[in-house]
This record gives structure tokens, sequence and C-alpha cells, in this order.
């Protein structure tokens, strides 16, 4: 990001009791917390302060449990069932133990966070499926990222913008200091402890294709660009234990205009079950109308990733308008399917068939997107299994997809205290880790909305808090 | 979809709303700052109706760009409070009675200034010049004491046709654009219909005199800076019930005046005064505060065309209370004549600029919010 080139003789130091790396919500609660402890504590953000925060910048809500409605929260939200959806979504791959303490924890992070300056508000608008359990931010998640700046700067943690970490001193799993880039010079931060909490590599674009290969070039990312990863491979490096698939990324389809990072919860389309989706061949692939938000948004990804050129594109007709959030940028509009063809670049003949095809296959039955209605085609490959209406009323509109990568799943492994794990079995002395960069212990395949929050928060207390204790000795 | 080169035309300035309400409604992390958001997810299109009526909405607490994820310099270059207010003003301007007084909305700082300027010096050679001497240089006390030096014949004529214009003046504006934030009724929002909307007045009246949307949905505005704060609000109603205040003491004076016989000046004690000095702290207080916040506040969200608009017209009112409260202190001594025509003088380029300038967002606001309460009970979100 900086083209200055490095003055070595002005290596400046600073030794402080904990040092944080990253500048989301897992960094900032433990940094907040080891500081609240008594600890002399310096964050070190890679972002500048406009785009400080990570991709916490991006959320909206952290999924809750609760035995009774809370104030922005309905009904109840008992462990064992969100214990039983992580263990759906992750088909098992996740830490038991630590998963009930993220899910134990999740009450008194809200909480804690209320304390510190951030306040919670009902679902939003298009998230009612959400009501019951995940608390939103008011405002989003930026709201969340400066009340704790403004935590942190009240309790006097030491924070440094633009500030990439280049080097990790780590002598046998001990840290003992963080070589960073800041203001054109090099900064050693020493420290006694440190704290990962620098999220995954989904910004990562070289190391996305070294799992995927020149498709990952196609993907957009939907998160800050700031997450390179490079505390994450620093780690790997010095010998952490891995876990999480490392070739796994959670993909939602995006409109492919979307900016090629940062484009965030603008980017979605969420018109996929109104209509069918093609590929470049102007064919169909995939049952758009297999199941509700968020499963059917969450597979898109992949399956568009794995289309040629990493392309989709979803089309509907004049009736669903208005039956889906709005997306950010205007739909593809023409009045025949021909036409239509010609503005994506598909050939034409061949959509008009597929959409002959379709239409001709949708049985009647009672629409109904509140439901896995029966509204389904009939001897179609693939079938369309709810939700098939015929395309038939102009204006015919459409959508251009990509890949929009979220998170990636490789992290380092903790123990109950966020202590990290070392590859040979010993526990890292001092180093401990919160947030995405270790958000694969729990989360290991799969998605729940609102968890990567609730586990930063919980897991950010939890390393803060040792990380005192630590330095206290 | 990026940001473009600030366009300040009307139509650059309408696009750029739409292009930003867009943004905003594929996200709505906002919606619980304030009533903007949920108006515009009654809405899938944004035309100069619904724009006029969204900015109008907007009481500019700046919550929804400090916690905006996509302001500059992200390439989509969202900063709703500022493209809220440039909004506003041609609203203000398209809506204005006349409409040839409209264009005094351009460079509207430095006309409301000339228009008072103008004011002033007439009140002030106009008493000098046809004044009795013994009444204007001298001590005066007592009933009447006032009109020795200019007489209320002459100042209720002034006054009475300067503020009877203003209201005619306003109620117009405020008809324009009620009928204005209907324009796009049949592409987007809600058919609010055409009975009596009492219920919904009331409500706006309610909003509009508690400010409830001037609190960025409960921790206060994001102003002067990033932090939450409630001081905003706090001058704001110590301008809004200190000018309110003003006026009622105007208005029981002359109910004195005209059902009982009392000629001013009144006694320190009496109502009228009493109004007189707890509004006139209040407007010092509260336009010196809102304009201290201004000289510190972030930059970003603000609209630099409404620096002029904005501060006449709190410049304005200080004035109005300072001359108004220094002629209360020192109208016993040989400065009362000259005090009362320099204060006079304020006020009379305070009514003339009352229709033309900020004073309007009041009555506009209230429009808005008057068919945000019919909206939210007869609409939905999309």
């Amino acid at each position: 990001m900086r083209e200055k080139p490095l003055n070595d003789s002005a290596l400046n130091s600073l030794e402080v009791d904990v040092v944080v790396a990253g500048g989301g919500n897992a960094a900032l609660t433990a940094a907040v917390t080891a500081a609240e402890a008594g600890a002399s504590v310096a964050l070190i953000e890679a972002a500048p302060r406009i785009m400080r925060g990570g991709n916490s910048r991006h959320t909206r809500n952290m999924r809750t449990m609760h035995e009774a409605p809370t104030g922005v929260l309905v009904e109840a939200y008992p462990e064992q069932e969100y214990l039983d959806d992580l263990m759906r979504v992750t088909g098992g791959i996740t830490d038991e133990n630590l998963a009930r303490m993220v899910i134990r924890g999740s009450g008194a992070a809200v909480a804690w966070l209320e304390s510190h300056g951030l306040r919670f508000q009902p679902a939003l608008g298009g998230t009612l499926s959400l009501a019951r359990t995940n608390a939103h931010f008011l405002g989003g998640g930026k709201a969340l990222v400066n009340a704790l700046y403004r935590a942190a700067e009240a309790t006097g943690v030491r924070v440094f913008y633009d500030a990439p970490i280049t080097a990790l001193e780590i002598e046998g799993g001990r840290f003992k200091a963080a070589i960073v880039e800041h203001e054109g010079k090099r900064l050693r931060i020493g420290g006694r402890v440190l704290i990962a909490g620098a999220g995954g590599f989904e910004a990562n674009i070289d190391w996305l294709r070294e799992y995927w290969g020149p498709p990952a070039d196609n993907f957009l990312i939907r998160g800050t660009p700031y997450n390179k990863g490079a505390v994450l491979k620093m780690l790997l490096e010095a010998g952490a234990a891995k876990v999480g698939d490392p070739k796994q990324c959670h993909a939602v389809a995006i409109d492919g205009r979307a900016p090629k990072f940062d484009g965030g919860i603008v980017t979605r389309v969420d018109a996929v079950p109104f209509g069918i989706v093609v590929n470049n061949s102007a064919l169909r692939f995939y049952d758009e109308g297999e199941d509700f938000w968020p499963k059917r948004y969450a597979i898109w990804g992949r399956l568009v990733a794995a289309e040629e050129g990493q392309v989709g594109h979803v089309i509907i007709d004049a009736k669903p308008v208005g039956r889906f959030m709005p997306p950010v940028f205007p739909a593809i509009l023409a009045d025949t399917i021909g036409e239509l063809a010609a503005k994506l670049g598909l050939d034409a003949p061949t959509l008009e068939k597929t959409v002959r095809d379709f239409n001709a296959a949708c049985r009647a039955g009672s629409f109904d997107p509140n439901r896995l209605d029966d509204c389904r085609t009939e001897g179609l490959m693939p079938a369309k299994t709810h939700w098939a209406m015929p395309i038939d009323k102009p204006p015919f509109r459409a959508y251009s997809l990509r890949p929009g990568i979220t998170f990636t799943y490789l992290g380092v492994k903790v123990d109950a205290t966020a202590r990290m794990q070392m590859a040979d079995g010993k526990p890292s002395e001092n180093i401990f880790a919160a947030g995405e960069i270790m958000a694969g212990n729990v989360l290991g395949k799969g998605y729940l909305a609102g968890i990567g929050m609730t586990i930063g928060a919980v897991f950010g207390r939890i390393a803060g808090t040792e990380a005192a204790k630590h330095v206290r000795g | 979809m990026s940001a473009a080169e600030h366009d300040t035309t009307r139509a650059g300035i309408l696009a750029e709303a739409e292009r930003q309400m867009n943004i905003c409604n594929a996200c709505r992390y906002c919606e619980g700052h304030c009533a903007v958001f949920p108006a515009m997810e009654m809405r899938l299109s944004f035309g100069a109706g619904d724009l006029g009526y969204l900015a109008n909405l907007c009481h500019d607490c700046r919550a929804c760009y400090q916690h905006c994820q996509y302001v500059p310099p992200h390439e989509f270059g969202v900063n709703i409070p500022r493209v809220m207010s440039e909004v506003r003003t041609i609203t203000y301007a398209e809506t204005a009675w006349p409409a040839a007084l409209g264009r005094l909305y351009r460079g509207n700082g430095i006309k409301a200034g000339l228009i008072t300027a103008a004011a002033l010096a007439l009140f002030v050679a106009g008493t000098v010049m046809l004044a009795d001497p013994a009444a204007l240089w001298g001590a005066n006390r007592g009933a009447g004491s006032f009109y020795a030096v200019i007489p209320h014949n002459v100042m209720v004529a002034l006054f009475g046709a300067a503020f009877g214009f203003a209201l005619l003046a306003l109620g117009a504006a405020t008809v324009r654009f009620w009928r204005w934030m209907g324009a796009d009724a049949a592409t987007s929002g809600t058919d609010i219909g055409t009975g009596p909307c009492l219920a919904a007045t009331a409500k706006a009246l309610h909003d509009g005199a508690t400010l409830t949307y001037m609190d960025g949905g409960g921790d206060g505005c994001t102003y002067p800076g990033e932090a939450p704060s409630g001081l905003r609000r706090v001058f704001h109603h110590l301008t809004a019930y200190g000018f309110l205040l003003c006026f009622a003491a105007t208005s029981v004076a002359t109910l004195y005046h005209y059902a009982f016989g009392l000629v001013a000046p009144y006694a320190m004690t009496s109502l009228p005064v009493m109004l007189g000095i707890i509004g006139g702290i209040g407007l010092i207080a509260g336009p010196a505060g809102l304009i201290a916040l201004r000289t510190t506040a972030d930059p970003a969200p603000a609209d630099p065309a409404r620096t002029g608009m904005d501060g006449a017209f709190l410049v304005l009112l200080l004035l109005t209370s300072v001359t108004g409260l220094a002629l209360l202190f020192w109208r016993e001594t040989t400065a009362m004549g000259l005090l009362l025509a320099v204060h006079l003088g304020v006020v009379m380029g305070l009514f003339l600029t009352l229709p033309y300038g900020k004073f309007v967002h009041g009555f506009l606001r209230l429009a808005a919010l008057t068919r945000y309460a019919i909206e939210k009970k007869k609409g939905r979100a999309l």
C-alpha cells in the first residue's frame, strides 16, 4: 500500500504489555478488556482510520442465546437450539466445548458491548427471520467499530492506524515483538503477550489462487481489502496448529458489477428463487427453488464459481419486482428474452429455448414465497422445485452474478483460554487469538448468520482477560 | 455506481441523491437512526417528490454518515447528510412564494445580511430623522416612552404587514411543498389519500416539537464529531423555544396593549418582560451554542453551500435576542431611543427574511413528518 522506501536506520521501538494485531470487533474487544484489567496495550490496525475495523465494518448483528425475550430479541433462543443450528451448518466440524463457550458467552458479550457505547435495535427490515436469534447493532457494524475505538481511546489503548505488520518475532512459540510499517518508518513493538485478531486471508487473491487456480481472479471480495492473512501466515510459519479447511471460503452470489473489494451487504441479489439462473451458455445448472434464504443465498456463490467465467445470470420477469430486497445496481431490462440475451452477451436462440422449456415445465400451484410452495417444474433437468412461475411478463430483467467471498475458514487452533496451540501439541506461552483468525475452531464449515461476531466478541474478551492475567504473572 | 464529480446543478443533486438512496435501500443498516430510512424502505424508486420528502425528514443528525461503511473514499461515496441538505435547499427555493423570490436562496447568507442591514439602516436613519429629538436622545421612563420615539401605529403597521406577509408566504410554501412530496405517488411510495389527517398532524407536531429524530435513534447526533452527543438537540431546543417565548412576549404585550390598555414598557416582573427575558436568554444560548458546534463540526458530512444561509439565520436570531435584551436593560437611559431603532431594524430584517431562509425548514419538516405519519399507518416496507 505504501510506495515510499522504508528507512531502516529510523527503526523506532516501543514496549507494551499486550500487542493486539488487528482492528475489528475481536481485536478491539480484546484490547479494551486487557486495558481495563490494567495492561498497557498497543493495537495495530493495517487499515487507515477511515477504513478501520476489518470486516466488522460490514456486519450488522450478533447471534445471541437467550432464554426469554430481551430488549431487542423476541421469544427465546436456548443453548441447545443454537448448538443444533451450529452442528447442522458445520456438519459437526466444530469443537463442541469451544462452541458452547461461545453460545453461553453471547448474552454477556451483548451486555458488554452495550456498556461500551454500542446500542442494539430490533431486527432490520428484510431480516425479520433473524428477529429471534440475532441482536442487531443500531447503525450496523461501523457503529460497533466506532464505539469500540472510542472505548479503546478512553482506556488508554495506543492505536496505530495504517500500520501493516511485516514480521513477528516468535521463538519456540513465544512472542517477542511485532515489526510494523508506520508513517514511512519501521517500528518494533515489543510485548509480553500477542493477541492475534487480524482476520482471515480472503482479500489475498494470490493465496486464494493457490487453492482455486485462475478462477480466483474472478472472485469479488465482499469485505475489507486489508484482510490479506499476513498475521495468519506468520503464525502458521512460526509453528501454530491449523484449523479449518484451507481450500474453503464462504461465498455468496453477488452482483457482478460490485467493486472488487469492500462491496459489502448492498451487492447481494436476492432474486434467485423468483426466476432462473443460466450460465454463459444460456443454460440452467441448478435448482433455483431448492431452499429459503439464507441457505440458498450461501450456496450460490459456490455454484457460480464452478461455472465458466465464474458467472451466472439470474433472469426474472416483471411479476416478482418488490418481493425481494432492492439490489443496488439497476437490472438489465429488455422487452423480449432475445433482446435480454443480446444485452447479456448470451446466445439468443439458446436463452429463448431455455426460458421456453422452463415456462412449459412450470406446473400451476399456489405461489407463496414464505413457504416451500407447490409451484414446481415437471420433466425439467435440473428441476426448479419451488416458486416456479413462467417467465412471461415483460419487461424482463437480469442481474449477472459472480462469487462474492465473505471469509476463509483456515485459522489457528486455540484452547478454552483463547491460547494458541502449536503444531507440536504444546500451547503457545504468550500468544492468544480471537475472531476470524480462530473462528474455524467453532465454525469449521458452512455459515450461521451473525456467529462470526459472537465468536469475535466472546473470544476477544477471553483473550483480553487471559492476556492481562499473563502480564500480571 | 461510483460517486461522480460533485455536481451542484439541480439535476446533478437529484441524480446523486437518487443514486445514494438506491445504495441505502439495498443496505438498510441505518433504519433505526431516524425516519428517513423507514420512509425510504417504502419505495423502490426515488423521484424529485420522494427525494424532497426524504430530505425534509432528515434532521441532519449525521449518524448515518458516521456509521456508513460506504462513505468516501469508498467508491460508493455515500454521504447522505450532505446530499439531503442540498436537496432541502432545492425544495426551499422551488416552493418559495411568490416563486420569483426563490432566487433569494442563491447566496442566501449575503442577501439575508443585506436585507437586514438595509432594514437596520432605514430604522436608525428614519428614527433619527423623524423622531422627536427630546424623546430620542433623552432618558425616558414610564409608559409610552417607546412610542414617543417610534409611534405605536407605525410599529403596528410595519411589523403587522411584514409578519402577515411572512405567514402568508410560509403557508403558501408549505402547501406547495405538500404537493411537491406527492409528485411521485404513482410510481413509488404509498397512496396517502386526501382525507383529513389530524392525527398525523398531531404526531408530526409532537415529533417536531420534541425533535424525536434529532438524536441518532437514541444516543444523540454524531455531531459535532463521531461520538454521539445530545448538545445539538439541547441548543436547537433553546433556540426554537427561546424564539417562541420571545414571540409569546410580543403577543402578550399586544394583548396588554389592546385588551387591557396597558402601554409598554412593562415592569421587569410583568409577564411579557419575563417571557422576553427567558426567551431572550434561550435565543442567545441556543444560536451561540449552535454556532460554536458548527465551528468544530466534522466538515465532511456538511453541505458547504449552506454555511451562508444557516449562519445568517443563526446570527440574525442572536442579534435579535442581544438587541432585545440590551434594550430591556438600558431602556431607562439615553441609549434607549437608538437601541429601540436598532432592535426593531434587526427584527424587521428577521421578519422579512423568515420565508426565504433557514426558518422555512420548520414548516417543510412538519409537512414531511405529517406525510410520514400517514405513510407509516398506511404503507409498508418493500
